[in-house]
């Protein structure tokens, strides 16, 4: 250091000199805005050293403290990805929580609309089988419900009960494909039986091929079966093709179309006239019908009497009018008229007023081989009995 | 360079050092001082001469001291500046310095005896003082001024003749060897 010094002596009192020179100068002057320019100078000197060393500074303290904290954020990122799992089920929980209190109360208001006596239950389970098209309810017997039993939703018909245990019920759906029930169109009334095939669409049978049944029509149960009471909605055509004998019609269920979670059971049925008009939330636009000529029938009215459902249908009428019994009415566990009584000889008509509601009574002067019902001359058993017609075809 | 050589350098400069007594190094810059303050009041053209920096390169020159010359051009500079109310303190002190130190540095190696090299240092040295304090002005002060180059070098050529005269005389004022 001193040899440095030394050698660079003269050089360095040079620079002092002029150094110590540029101070008094800095001391006395002032800039534009009447501040030294001694202030200046050191401030411009002072500035960048004191930016560099805070740069310095704070990226040092910077990094060990994101190193430390970044410690911390592994365990903050795991809580919070715990939380947003726990807040995501959650959400998904009050989704799936509006939607059933939706379905609850479009399920209350149709309750409340519909003439038939119903009670709600929740769907608890799903058969076992890989194609099992049935579920499990939580009513059974001791709520009233019986087998044979349908089973809606507001949207349509869902299936029937075919085992009441005490505590819960067994539903076969209208997709299964033993599934079976007697349905009209909502148009021209032209009456089949719905079948189910194992898939989402249920197909309609027994219908001829001059029937005209348009895609986008509504089918409603028809009360034939004497399972499903007359005026349920069932579902939308959504394919129509010749066949031999009968047309070929796919028809998709709408009542378990906003998934199945609550339904109604139907423990007392009573028959409703088909609406005109389609489902509120019908999928498309079906016009009104064609006015009925004079002198004809409506076609709601159209003669079903032709097949053994009918039949059957006319004979618990006439024994409802004998032993003064309304369809419908009393509570589960009321006393059932006595069905093994002497009717009058066949031929009798019963007295108009004796259909259940006088909704679904179809008059007896219409010949079997109206348009609405299955050919008289068909081979296959009349599709009155439901369940019965797949296995004998 | 041999060692012999170098002593031989060594010798010839202490030989050729001029000393001059304290109260001339202090009557001179002086004297010049007064000269540049008081005399332009009565002879306007006088007030081109720039006699403390002739003063500065003298003693610098003939002291061939470094240190001993910035020293002398710093005290000079600042006792103008002490007298000129318009600048600030230290900006004729730092440009003498300057001028002290390089007039003392060429002392010391080149034979300033000869007023040929005498006229051309002065001339040199007027030139570099008057740009030096020009960007001083600018760059310290602010001072939007032009610098007048062809006046500059008139104004160089006057002093350097009137400053080898000087010259002359204040090698009477040397101290016998």
């Amino acid at each position: 250091m001193e040899t440095f010094l030394n050698r660079y002596r003269n050089i360095t009192v040079l620079l002092l000199v002029i150094f110590a020179q540029l101070v008094l100068v800095a001391v006395q002057v002032r800039n534009d805005q009447d501040v030294r320019l001694v202030r200046i100078w050191t401030i411009t000197a002072i500035t960048p050293l004191a930016r560099i060393l805070e740069t310095a500074r704070s990226g040092t303290l910077g990094f060990v403290s994101d190193y430390v904290l970044m410690h911390d954020e592994r365990q903050d990122n795991r809580r919070l990805q715990t939380e947003l799992d726990r807040l995501k089920m959650e959400n998904q929980f009050l989704k799936s929580e509006i939607s059933t209190a939706d379905r609850a109360k479009a399920l209350l208001a149709f309750e409340a609309r519909t003439p038939s006596k119903t009670i709600a239950a929740r769907v608890i389970a799903a058969g076992a089988g890989a194609d099992s098209k049935v579920v499990f309810l939580d009513r059974g017997s001791r709520s009233g419900v019986e087998k044979g039993m349908p089973v809606v939703t507001p949207d349509g018909i869902v299936g029937e009960v075919i085992a009441a245990y005490p505590t819960a019920s067994e539903v076969m759906l209208v997709t299964d494909p033993e599934f079976a029930a007697g349905v009209v169109s909502q148009k021209n009334h032209v009456a089949g039986t719905l079948k189910g095939q194992g898939q989402a669409n249920c197909k309609v049978d027994y219908v001829p091929n001059e029937e005209k049944v348009d895609i986008g029509e509504w089918f409603y149960t028809s009360g034939d079966d004497r399972i499903f009471p007359k005026g349920f909605p069932v579902g939308v055509v959504r394919v129509v093709r010749k066949g031999s004998p009968y047309q070929e019609i796919l028809v998709e269920p709408t009542g378990m179309a906003r998934g199945l979670e609550a339904v109604l059971i139907v423990v007392e049925g009573v028959h409703q006239e088909i609406p005109e008009a389609p489902p509120a939330n019908a999928p498309v636009y079906i016009g009104t019908p064609p006015p009925a000529a004079p002198g004809t029938q409506p076609a709601t009215e159209s003669g079903i009497a032709g097949t053994a459902a009918d039949r059957l249908i006319e004979k618990y009428r006439e024994i409802g009018t004998v032993e003064n019994h309304k369809y419908g009415e009393g509570g589960v566990g009321a006393k059932p008229p006595d069905f093994n009584i002497k009717l009058p000889a066949p031929g009798t008509q019963p007295p108009a007023g004796a259909a259940p509601n006088g909704a679904a009574k179809p008059p007896a002067s219409v010949p079997p081989a109206t348009k609405s019902n299955p050919p008289a001359a068909a081979p296959e058993t009349p599709p009155a009995q439901p369940k019965t017609q797949p296995q004998d075809q | 360079m041999t060692e012999y050589s170098d002593r031989f350098l060594v010798g010839s400069q202490r030989e050729q050092v001029s000393r001059f007594r304290a109260r001339v190094l202090l009557f001179v810059p002086l004297a010049a001082i007064l000269f540049q303050v008081y005399v332009p009041r009565f002879f306007d053209f006088l007030g081109y001469l720039e006699l403390p920096l002739l003063v500065t390169i003298y003693f610098a020159l003939m002291r061939r001291s470094q240190i001993g010359g910035l020293f002398i051009g710093a005290f000079i500079g600042l006792a103008q500046d002490s007298l000129s109310i318009k600048q600030p303190l230290g900006m004729y002190g730092i440009v003498k310095t300057l001028v002290g130190y390089f007039a003392a540095s060429v002392g010391m190696r080149i034979d300033v005896e000869h007023s040929f090299i005498r006229l051309l240092l002065i001339y040199f040295f007027y030139f570099f003082h008057q740009v030096m304090y020009w960007v001083m002005l600018r760059g310290l002060l602010g001072k939007q001024i032009g610098f007048d180059v062809k006046r500059t070098l008139i104004m160089g050529v006057l002093n350097a003749v009137v400053g080898v005269t000087l010259f002359h005389f204040l090698d009477k004022l040397r101290e016998p060897t």
